[in-house]
């Protein structure tokens, strides 16, 4: 029994995806974190929606054919064991910066400074 | 068979464990990650040696067949990387060892090992994994490997860096599952080799999409522009150890990836126009980019970024003679960027710094520096007999041969953009190595010399060295290089070795 995804989760999928690319562009860490964690999600989701079969039973027993795609259950599993451990790891960093820098916004590209500052006419040596 | 294949990977993960047990043992720790390096590379040169005609080697994991389980394939391309990148390793984990035993370095070596062998086993498996989610979980080990060294020695700086570093490869990431997603969504499986076969029966329109949105995965990674603004703000803050590993490595990792997917999974989709003009914009804009920086670190980053151009230029040409050429400049490249960063490594070690401001008359400071600065920027922008000119001539040759006026503008984009490697690199030459050195210079220089680091010293000029005479010597066997070149270009052209070898005799080939 094939059936064509819900609609619903459709929907959900790519409210997941705008709203974790808007939140990475924000300045704030906390709310890219976020975002990284949304888009997750979206990624997540989206190999579960892959599985044409998913109203079926899980992989316990019974025939093929009667039974949902355990693939992607497996792929959704390992992936949300490396974003887990990953967000994790951004979290102490935005800690670091923020214990650094006292505060959790991103700062302006030294570089970017450097380039600006080029541009006057005293640096030009 | 099947024992080769997972050597590369379990080894450096049970080194892993084991440099994490002896923690408190310097010594132990030490000779333990260069031992397992070692097996690394004996087994990598073993691999080479049975895939140099062009076998493709299959170990299916577990015995599952083919479609269902975990696939490791090696083919010449792959067994040769996994061969250059392990001996890279090894030299640049020797250098780290002489940088610890003298002292020289604000790394942890406790932490560094381990996740150095974990890093290993990453870059090695992304080399030989045969279906697209093990792709992605060799991305991610070598990744979040990566994410802990670039953040060795922290310092604000190091922790604004890496924060950068690590959010846009985690951007990568994420989309590289949803490509797997799309994938499997259209295809029901995400074996490389079944993916290759049964992606025909997609329309057009959706296979372009999809080789699209790898490229643009896989483009992050390897700094391809326009997605290249991450690398020079991250690569040139981690410690010199962790960024040659960084620069020689891992965006060669992703280049590889670009062409295992554009050749295997779609080489009926013509985005080799895409190719060629990204192929353009790199190197030109790399290479300006290179020539207005004052930090040697930064120009080494920008010029990294502007060589990527050349291979995706080889992958764009799509012929059997330009694919050759891509595998020589792969290998010179990892070795030349390798040698390049050691190099300022050990001007850091002199000076202190890497700022080309407060930088005057290395060559009276230190003549055998000047001699290892000059042999690997000479490879970098081309000129004979180095490995660099080897590798440009491979790829001009194969640009005439096809003849497009496309082929011709990026040969044109190549040579400007050596010719502008030279002038960046030279810049480097006449500001940091001529002149008479700053009072401080010599100062830092003598008490670096009565301090008891000399033999650390001594161990990290030699390991420096010999990754300078690992790239003269790719030059002397460029021409069996180059043959091992053409059988691996023919395997990626034609496809039908690597899914046969993958699903037997009898599977469909696109």
């Amino acid at each position: 029994m094939i059936t064509t995804p819900s609609l619903l989760l459709i929907i959900a999928v790519a409210v997941l995806y705008s709203s974790g690319f808007y939140l990475l562009l924000q300045r704030s860490l906390m709310r890219v974190v976020l975002g990284i964690v949304i888009l997750g999600h979206a990624a997540n989701l989206s190999l579960m929606l892959t599985d044409h079969s998913i109203t079926l039973p899980p992989l316990l027993d019974g025939p093929a054919g009667e039974i949902s795609d355990p693939l992607p259950q497996a792929l959704v599993l390992t992936a949300i064991v490396i974003t887990f451990g990953v967000t994790t790891f951004l979290l102490a960093l935005a800690y670091r910066v923020w214990l650094g820098d006292n505060t959790d916004e991103v700062p302006d590209d030294l570089e970017d400074r450097r380039i600006r500052r080029l541009r006057e006419p005293e640096d030009s040596s | 068979m099947n024992v080769l294949l997972a050597v590369p990977l379990v080894v450096p993960l049970l080194g892993a464990a084991l440099t994490l047990l002896l923690r408190r043992l310097p010594t132990a720790q030490q000779i333990a990650s260069s031992l397992v390096l070692l097996v690394v590379v004996a087994d990598a040169a073993v691999l080479l040696a049975h895939t140099a005609d062009g076998t493709v080697v299959v170990s299916q994991a577990g015995g599952w067949p083919a479609p269902l389980g975990i696939t490791l394939v090696a083919d010449p391309l792959a067994a040769l990387l996994v061969l250059v990148s392990s001996v890279v390793l090894l030299i640049v984990l020797l250098y780290a060892i002489g940088q610890d035993i003298g002292g020289l370095s604000r790394a942890t070596p406790q932490v560094f090992h381990p996740i150095y062998l974990v890093l290993t086993a990453g870059v090695c498996l992304s080399f030989v994994s045969g279906d697209l989610f093990n792709l992605f979980v060799g991305f991610e080990m070598m990744l979040t490997a990566s994410y802990a060294l670039i953040t060795q020695a922290p310092t604000r700086s190091r922790v604004r860096a890496s924060m950068i570093y690590t959010l846009v490869s985690l951007t990568s990431s994420i989309l590289f599952l949803t490509g797997i997603a799309l994938v499997y969504a259209l295809t029901g499986t995400i074996n490389l080799a079944d993916i290759a076969g049964k992606l025909g029966a997609a329309t057009p329109a959706l296979r372009m999409v999809l080789a699209l949105l790898f490229l643009v995965v896989f483009g992050i990674k390897a700094a391809i522009v326009p997605m290249h603004f991450w690398l020079p703000d991250s690569y040139p803050v981690a410690l010199t150890r962790i960024s040659a590993i960084f620069a020689a490595l891992l965006t060669k990792v992703a280049v590889y990836a670009v062409i295992r997917t554009q050749t295997l999974l779609f080489a009926r989709d013509d985005i080799s126009t895409v190719l060629l003009w990204v192929a353009v914009a790199t190197m030109i804009v790399g290479i300006l980019g290179a020539l207005v920086q004052d930090d040697v670190n930064r120009v080494a980053s920008f010029a990294l970024v502007s060589h990527i151009g050349f291979m995706i230029f080889g992958l764009a040409l799509g012929t059997v003679a330009a694919l050759a050429g891509v595998l020589l400049y792969l290998v010179h490249h990892i070795v030349a960027q390798a040698s390049l960063f050691l190099v300022n490594g050990l001007i850091r070690q002199f000076v202190g710094h890497t700022s080309l401001r407060a930088i005057r008359g290395l060559t009276t400071v230190s003549p055998v520096l000047a001699a290892l600065f000059f042999v690997p920027a000479m490879s970098l922008a081309g000129l004979p007999p180095t490995s660099g000119f080897v590798a440009k001539v491979a790829l001009f040759q194969a640009g005439v041969a096809l003849g497009t006026w496309q082929a011709y503008v990026g040969i044109a984009a190549g040579v400007l953009t050596s010719a502008l490697t030279l002038i960046a690199l030279f810049r480097i030459w006449t500001r940091a190595f001529w002149g008479t050195p700053l009072p401080d210079m010599v100062e830092a220089k003598q008490r670096l010399r009565n301090a008891s680091n000399r033999g650390g010293l001594r161990m990290m000029t030699a390991m420096t060295a010999v990754m300078v005479t690992a790239g003269l010597v790719v030059a002397l066997v460029a021409g069996p290089l180059s043959e091992l070149g053409f059988t691996a270009a023919h395997d990626l052209v034609d496809g039908e070795a690597y899914i046969h070898a993958v699903l037997g005799e009898e599977a469909p080939t696109p």
